[in-house]
């Protein structure tokens, strides 16, 4: 098994949703994660990110506000999931909430030695 | 009853009401989005970490937290409630008096000043049950567009409008030693008895909050219930009343969601364990020197439930209790319905002449109910003709597909009577 790491990016803005809804698409996320968790696929649930930061860059070490990304490109949480390849790893996101509502999974393979 | 349940709406109210007393009436609209924004960042979590094992405890928390972050964050930006004063200014008093604030008494306390506050007088009926839906059960302003078949626009007005009076207040009620106590617990009887009816058969039966309705009512009167000076025979009765009545709600429409008339129910449907609890409570009313309306319409709805069918129903009874109910408040729809409860004993010329004697008719012009009850007794005279002249007319006043489709079945009823004779 090799381990992949999630990306949830974009979807719907969280200020946008009734509470109602953002219950709805609370518990798709548990049972999704729940169903990969019992087949074995989950290492780390992870997280879910604000939508603020601070980006540190170059030798001056400027620190701004970030990370400036569009919405739609926003990393809002991750997971690390444990798959027999990039191929079935990205055949498990599928059931991914993210993607009923304009948003999008990367998928990025740790490397291991 | 089936309902569609969710956590905002059995969370939000107990925070909003918290949080109001903490912030002060006049930042109730802070309060209200700390609240929302507790609640989304606790989903946010929950995502990812599955839901927690007492996911109120977590969003209380969670809803101290942010308060917590606002105050220190803003301080001196906003004055809070002037009742907890300098207690809030200074970091030393802040958490405790906060934690204070959580604790469950506490909470409830305050659910209950707030329901007593949004029945201020200033406002209209509608307008205090709009600010109930909004600020104790969690309906958004879609929600309580819907319930009353209003459109958003109007909604939002509504609830702008009440809420601007609300803030305008001194502070939430006072519910101990309030000199106009007993009248404002009148007015949170009468918001809440109309908030059920309004989900039991009010105009808007089609609309899937309908039950939700009944439910926050329910609700709402066991926060009543479970305080010493709220909790009065009237309360009861009012509460016992609920549970009546949403007994029958299970048997009250067929499969296809059409009304079906109460002496064609199946009773075995109806929540046995909700009409023993309504019992309960109306013995338990029957305390003290006044009876309420609410003591005589709950045992109404129990001279129904305890009746094995509409024929072995005790309708003599029924009837004092109608001219009793009279006797406190008159009201057309009251004599509309004990003229029935008369066409059930005395047949249905009795019936028609009762109709005919409605002292205020004309507010009935527009019921689509009167003219129903006409058509009803001229069908049951055999004069099928103008039965249907009546059940066209109501027809014409029904207020949503429900109703239509149950008037149109009367119609029907009408020709099949006509083709037998």
């Amino acid at each position: 098994m090799s381990e992949f790491l999630y990306l949830y990016r974009g979807g719907e803005s969280r200020a946008e949703r009734t509470p109602a809804e953002a219950e709805a698409t609370m518990k798709l996320w548990v049972s999704w994660l729940t169903d990969l968790g019992q087949k074995g696929h989950i290492k780390d649930p992870g997280q879910p990110l604000e939508v603020t930061g601070k980006v540190v860059s170059g030798k001056a070490k400027t620190i701004t506000d970030g990370p400036y990304a569009e919405a739609k490109d926003l990393v809002g949480g991750y997971t690390i999931v444990e798959a027999k390849d990039l191929e079935q790893a990205a055949q498990l996101s599928g059931g991914c909430p993210i993607l009923q509502i304009g948003g999008a999974v990367e998928i990025r393979p740790v490397i291991k030695m | 009853m089936e309902t569609s349940d969710h956590l905002y709406r059995r969370e939000a109210g107990r925070m909003v009401a918290t949080l109001t007393r903490i912030f002060g009436v006049h930042n109730i609209a802070l309060a209200e989005d700390v609240v929302h924004d507790a609640f989304c960042r606790a989903l946010e979590v929950w995502k990812f970490r599955g839901i927690p094992e007492n996911p109120s405890a977590w969003l209380m928390a969670s809803a101290k937290n942010r308060a917590l972050d606002v105050m220190r964050r803003e301080r001196t930006a906003l004055r809070y409630a002037p009742e907890l004063g300098r207690l809030l200014e200074s970091e030393w008093t802040l958490r405790p008096t906060l934690d204070e604030a959580f604790e469950p008494h506490a909470i409830k306390d305050d659910q209950l000043r707030m329901m007593f506050s949004c029945c201020n007088p200033r406002l209209t009926e509608n307008a205090q049950i709009a600010l109930i839906l909004q600020l104790l059960c969690g309906f958004s302003v879609r929600e309580v567009a819907a319930a009353y078949l209003i459109g958003y626009a109007a909604a939002e007005k509504r609830i702008g409008r009440a809420k601007k009076v609300l803030a305008a207040s001194e502070g939430l009620f006072e519910i101990a030693g309030a000199a106009d106590f007993t009248a404002r617990l009148a007015a949170v009887q009468r918001a809440l008895y109309l908030l059920f009816n309004e989900g039991y058969h009010g105009s808007s039966s089609e609309s899937p909050v309908r039950t939700d309705l009944c439910r926050e009512a329910m609700r709402l009167a066991s926060l009543l219930l479970a305080h010493p000076l709220a909790a009065t025979p009237a309360t009861r009765a009012l509460y016992a009343l609920m549970c009546f009545n949403a007994a029958r709600l299970t048997g009250r429409v067929d499969a296809l969601g059409d009304l079906i008339p109460l002496a064609d129910q199946d009773r075995s449907l109806w929540d046995r364990r909700l009409i023993d609890e309504g019992e309960r409570y109306i013995n338990l009313a029957a305390t003290g020197a006044e009876v309420s309306e609410y003591h005589i319409e709950a045992a109404l709805a129990a001279m129904h439930t305890c009746a094995p069918s509409a024929a072995e129903t005790n309708w003599a009874e029924i009837v004092e209790l109608y001219d009793a109910l009279l006797r406190l408040r008159s009201s057309p729809v009251v004599e509309l319905n004990r003229a029935i409860a008369i066409a059930q004993i005395d047949g249905p010329e009795r019936g028609l002449a009762e109709l005919r004697a409605i002292s205020d008719s004309e507010k009935l012009a527009s019921y689509p109910f009167y003219a129903a009850a006409l058509g009803d007794f001229e069908l049951r005279c055999g004069r099928g003709e103008y039965a249907r002249e009546h059940f066209q007319s109501a027809l014409s006043l029904a207020r949503n597909p429900m109703e239509r489709r149950f008037l149109e079945r009367r119609l029907a009823a009408c020709s099949a009577a006509a083709e037998a004779g």
